[in-house]
């Protein structure tokens, strides 16, 4: 059961930030999905939604997606959809249902860091940044390796890249979180990147790896780089060794699927 | 906490608790068409509309409606009567606990798809379980009254 | 109104969003709240309780511990009297059984304070060592129920002192004879997993006392009558001092006909005289009501070359869990509802036995049994057939009884029965003949065809009873009261139906009011298939009683010999000249007035002697990932023989929902346990239920053979359909890539692991 004392929707971040560090048992909302799994008592819970954090707008450099924005139009919106083939859309489709995805924030999403994501693959392939309010702009990837620390994620910000990007995954059914997944970009260079989640820990890059995909290694051989790379463990999902095979099996997949082959 | 919202086209002033959600608070107002089947956002059961967009109350903070107009079966049974007959006709209401989370995605489904295919309608319902159908006759009376609505000539079937 | 598919009687209500179900017909504003705490521990005793915070928390009413609560045992399994269940559990005890028995019962004014409570009561556990094996329970040091007072109704072979619910024995033949006549003999072990109802509405009831200080329960149950009598003696009362109402219900699967939250509202109300609920979460469903009983089997089967098996022996271990309930039966049901096909077979031996384990109690799920039995049994010939080279279609054509077989392991003579016509119609619909064994798709994928066939039953023969009445009302109308429960499957629908057809009327007359112990006369209830069959037959025993009394009433009306009269949909007339009737709604009216008043309503009881064998065959077609292991499936055929289709729009609703509730058994139910004994499969995040995209086309078609003891020719059809699944999948999988999956559900790990140890033996 969760119990929550107090809940404010402040009207500037300075406040929201304020109110957050206040207490411990302070905390952002985000969709609330999972927010009655377990039992917790907050004190005070704090709504952005008079943030104006709800947008998705792109100029020349970047894609801008601000934290309040919700899964389903990342799913819809044209300029995601379009974004290097869809990557993002592609992988937060697979998300229970639609209602889900309605509520589902993209700022608490990325902030949760769940190792069974199906976002985090995608904006790391595609060289995401998070701008924190205390913490600032950081890449995605350092973020995801830091230390929790409280703060508030105001948007992701995605560089304008060149190039067609991914998502993959294996799911023992169509409502299930996966087994495992992954996603791959192939710039217009042939430069690639990697990243495999759901290992089960979070999605992480195979930056050497992928490094070696550049330099002309054959498939097979990164593919089973990537599983020395990356760690792998067992949960109710799957074994450790299932997950190292098929992490073989996303990789090459995705390497077909972003035309790879024309590689040679 | 006082939260003021529009339910079904009526405004409502409520004292709320904080920690209360939607599926509470609609249902203590006597709004029993929403049902409960999980707490983790997986089963469909409690779906409604929060402006129009289909949410999941168990989960939705009453205090986040505030302002808001919510709509659950209850305020739109002349609407979901046309779907309904179809699934009335398929037999494919069964114990009919999962049908008003169910009728108001389809509805909502209906509002935001133009012509879906199977595989669309699929997805777009796939948040909708229902252990006694086997699905199958959901999705014919779905099919069905989107044709039926195109044959009429009604609607964005008409392209 | 007999093979048409009419809408159900409860469709608008259903579908316009009525309150219909138990949590919202609480009528009492001051209705207490009842919730359960529940045991961290597998095996524990009780060592001290303490509730004296926890009853200071605003709002609490009462905390009840063991110490509070009638020590009597009682069974919470819906079955008939003398159940074959085991009295093992109470209301509370000093001891628990399993992660989620129950410890303390909290009672207050509202859902926070009795949260707030829970938290507060404080008990300390001695931990035991738990038994979570099902093989290391017979024997194992831990006693999960060393007490004496376990009352067993008749001896089903119980020995608590060795974790023993029962022991069963089946047979015909000598089967160590017959393994020596055989050329080929194979021995296989299998295992299926302890599948979740997942009925969407979960466990709840409402409990009131009445103007006459009588206890009226409504509840989500499955059948009124057994839920009273598990109820009244749990809490210690006369069941007639009890009045169960079973109003429209969501789901149950067998899961209800259990007496789980019953007792409690029961005790609760009856102790502080105030109305009380108690509503269970998802997770309370899960890892505290009950699941699919998990089996192992062993089985070997011998047969000649040219595919005559010759004889089947099959050893099976039931895992019941922390209590009995309906172990024993479903021991005995995974090879009285399945063998009696292959009763061709000369030598058939059956021998299961039951245990107890620290895990959740299994309890009732569609198929009971039978569909675990069907699993082993089709796959172990469907192995046999592969080592063969013989088609399954042959083997099984070959080895199956057809109509008019008798003796061996057959109860009764089977009257009706459609085989060939059942698998050869599959065949075509699959597309079998182009399609067997596989066909590549591409350098990863593969399509393969798979096969099976299942029998079951239409109620429990010599044990189930129902009565009806049937009566006409005022206006000419009839009403149907029947103690039956509508799980949704639309039994009310098709029993009106079968009222309708049996005098002659349409549906619009005829009212049906159900599952209430005061209104409704006596009804096994809605499990085992029974109600078509069951009620059914009660129904048109009881309608041709009133037919002819209304047509004697209508003879002293237009004084025209009966003889002469017809009955129809609104009067009675004349049979060669319609000018001369009486309507329905005047013979209605004066069945009520004055001195010759008499209302004209008849009851009829129908006790089955024999329980008919309806019979599916299941093919499908799959798509299997061999870099990966998934399979998916692509179609499903079931032609089914359900005897006289009554309602074909819900009878093929029962076989969709039937066959996809077997995909998911087959292919995505895991459950899985920690170490210490705690379910993690435990919301529907972590326990997979097929979903729109998980089930491919579903191809429904009906090949009936007319019983000729059942109502209109019926028989069941609730449980048959989810048989074929697990073991039709698990014979594609190996006509797509050479592997049996043994263990229940066939994941893309199990059938990638397999894959990659046959190629390592092969290399």
């Amino acid at each position: 059961m969760v119990t929550i004392k107090e809940y404010i929707a402040p009207k500037t971040i300075e406040e929201a930030y304020e109110l957050l560090i206040a207490r411990k048992n302070n905390l952002i909302l985000g969709g609330c999905g999972f927010i009655k799994i377990g039992s917790r008592n907050i004190n005070t819970a704090i709504d952005l939604c008079n943030l104006s954090l709800d947008y998705i707008v792109e100029n020349e450099e970047e894609i801008l997606i601000g934290a309040d924005t919700t899964l389903r139009q990342l799913e819809i919106n044209n300029i995601i959809k379009n974004h290097c083939g869809g990557a993002i859309s592609q992988g937060v489709s697979y998300i229970v249902g639609v209602q889900f995805r309605n509520m589902a924030r993209v700022g608490a999403s990325v902030f949760s860091r769940y190792g069974f994501s199906d976002l985090l693959p995608s904006l790391l392939v595609l060289d995401a940044k998070v701008r924190l309010y205390k913490g600032g702009v950081m890449d995605l990837k350092d973020f995801l390796e830091k230390k929790y620390e409280k703060d508030i994620l105001l948007e992701v910000i995605l560089p304008k890249k060149d190039g067609i990007a991914v998502y993959d995954c294996l799911r023992k059914s169509s409502g299930d979180l996966p087994i495992i997944n992954g996603a791959m970009f192939k710039g217009n260079n042939c430069e690639y990147v990697i990243a495999i989640g759901s290992r089960p820990q979070r999605a992480k890059l195979a930056e050497k790896s992928m490094e070696a995909l550049e330099y002309g290694a054959s498939i097979d051989k990164v593919a089973d780089m990537v599983v020395d790379e990356l760690h792998f463990g067992t949960n109710m999902r799957g074994s450790r060794e299932y997950r190292e095979e098929m992490c073989k099996v996303l990789i090459k997949r995705m390497h077909d699927k972003v035309g790879g082959y024309h590689d040679r | 906490m006082k939260v003021t919202l529009t339910i079904n086209n009526s405004n409502r002033t409520l004292d709320v608790r904080p920690d209360e959600f939607l599926l509470d608070t609609l249902r203590r107002l006597g709004y029993l068409s929403v049902q409960r089947g999980c707490d983790t956002s997986s089963c469909g059961l409690c779906a409604i509309w929060v402006d129009d967009e289909i949410v999941l109350s168990c989960t939705y903070l009453t205090v986040r409606a505030t302002g808001k107009s919510i709509t659950t079966l209850e305020g739109v049974r002349d609407e979901a009567k046309k779907f309904t007959d179809f699934l009335a006709d398929e037999g494919a209401e069964q114990c009919g606990y999962c049908a008003p989370g169910f009728i108001m995605t389809v509805l909502a489904m209906e509002k935001e798809l133009i012509n879906p295919s199977e595989e669309e309608i699929c997805h777009y319902l796939n948040g909708n379980l229902c252990r006694c159908t086997g699905y199958k006759g959901q999705i014919r009376a779905v099919k069905k009254y989107l044709e039926s609505k195109v044959a009429r000539g009604e609607g964005r079937w008409l392209q | 109104m007999i093979g048409k598919g009419i809408r159900k009687v409860d469709s608008e209500s259903i579908l316009s969003g009525q309150p219909i179900y138990t949590d919202d017909l609480v009528f009492h504003k001051d209705v207490l709240i009842i919730k359960l705490l529940r045991s961290p521990h597998a095996f524990a005793r009780i060592k001290n309780i303490n509730i004296d915070r926890a009853k200071k928390v605003e709002g609490i009413v009462e905390i009840y511990t063991y110490k509070d609560v009638p020590q009597v045992r009682y069974s919470e399994s819906g079955e008939s009297y003398p159940d074959p269940t085991p009295y093992d559990r109470m209301l509370l005890e000093p001891i628990v059984r399993y992660v989620g028995d129950e410890v303390a019962i909290i009672v207050g004014e509202d859902e926070v304070a009795v949260e707030k409570a829970m938290k507060l009561v404080k008990v300390e556990y001695e931990v035991l060592e738990p038994v979570l094996d099902l093989i290391k329970a017979e024997g194992h040091s831990s006693i999960i129920h060393p007490e004496d007072d376990i009352f067993c109704p008749f001896d089903f072979g119980f020995n608590g002192k060795k974790n023993i619910v029962s022991r069963f024995k089946l047979g015909k033949g000598d089967v160590e004879e017959e393994f020596k006549n055989c050329d080929l003999v194979i021995e296989r072990t299998y295992h299926t997993q302890a599948q979740a109802h997942c009925m969407m509405e979960t466990h709840r009831a409402y409990s009131y006392i009445d103007a006459n200080g009588r206890i009226v329960v409504i509840s989500s149950n499955q059948s009124a009558y057994h839920m009273r009598r598990q109820t009244a003696k749990a809490i210690g009362l006369p069941v007639s001092k009890l009045r169960f109402i079973k109003p429209r219900i969501g789901g149950g699967f067998g899961g209800k006909n259990v007496a789980l939250a019953e007792p409690y509202v029961a005790f609760v109300t009856w102790k502080t005289k105030r109305p009380s609920k108690l509503i269970y979460t998802r997770k309370e469903t899960f890892a505290a009501s009950t699941s699919r009983h998990e089996m192992k089997f062993d089985v070997k089967i011998g047969s000649d070359l040219e595919g005559n098996i010759k004889a089947i022996d099959i050893n099976s271990i039931n895992n019941t869990g922390a209590y009995g309930a309906n172990g024993t039966v479903v021991t005995m049901e995974a090879a009285q509802n399945v063998l009696p096909v292959y009763n061709k077979v000369p030598a058939i031996r059956y021998r299961g036995k039951t245990v107890y384990t620290n895990i959740v109690s299994a309890g009732p799920l569609r198929g009971y049994g039978a569909t675990q039995g069907t699993f082993i049994t089709d796959t172990a010939i469907n192995e046999l057939s592969s080592k063969l080279g013989i088609e399954p279609v042959e083997i099984k054509l070959n080895n199956t009884i057809r109509k008019g077989a008798e003796g061996g392991i057959l109860k009764n003579p089977i009257k009706s029965l459609n085989v060939e016509k059942c698998i050869e119609r599959g065949k075509e619909l699959i597309g079998w003949d182009e399609k067997y064994p596989n066909k590549e798709i591409n350098s990863t994928k593969v399509r393969a065809v798979g096969m099976s066939i299942a029998i079951h039953g239409s109620g429990i023969a010599n044990i189930d009873s129902a009565t009806v009445i049937v009566q006409m009302v005022e206006d000419g109308t009839y009403i149907l009261l029947t103690g039956s429960s509508d799980l949704g499957t639309g039994s009310d629908t098709v029993l009106a139906q079968i009222t309708a057809e049996s005098l002659n009327t349409n549906m619009d007359r005829i009212t049906v009011y159900s599952g209430d112990t005061d209104a409704c006369p006596y009804d096994t209830g809605a499990y085992a298939s029974c109600t078509t069959y069951l009620t059914g037959n009660a129904i048109v025993r009881a309608c041709a009683e009133l037919k002819d009394k209304i047509l004697k009433i209508a003879e002293a009306k237009l004084n025209i010999p009966a003889l002469f009269l017809e009955l129809k949909e609104d009067r009675v007339c004349h049979k060669e000249d319609e000018s001369i009737y009486v309507f329905l709604s005047i013979l209605g009216q004066e069945s009520v007035l004055g001195p010759d008043s008499e209302v004209l309503m008849a009851n009829a009881t129908f006790g089955m002697p024999e329980s008919p064998r309806p019979f599916i065959a299941g093919f499908v077609e799959i798509e299997l990932d061999k870099s990966t292991g998934e399979v998916k499936v692509i179609n499903y055929v079931a032609v089914v023989d359900c005897g006289t289709v009554i309602n074909p729009n819900l009878a093929r609703i029962q076989v969709e929902g039937g066959i996809t509730q077997g995909i998911g058994l087959a292919l995505y139910e895991d459950v899985k346990y920690s170490d210490s004994g705690r379910l993690l499969t435990d919301s529907f995040i972590q326990y997979n239920v097929p979903s729109k995209k998980d089930i491919g086309d579903i191809i429904v078609e009906f090949q009936p053979d007319y019983e000729p003891t059942g109502p209109f020719g019926a028989k069941s059809i609730g449980e048959v359909v989810i048989h074929t699944p697990p073991p039709a999948i698990a014979n594609a999988v190996y006509n797509a890539v050479g592997v049996y999956i043994r263990d229940l559900p066939i994941t893309s790990e199990k059938v990638y692991m397999a894959m990659k140890e046959s190629k390592d033996n092969k290399d």
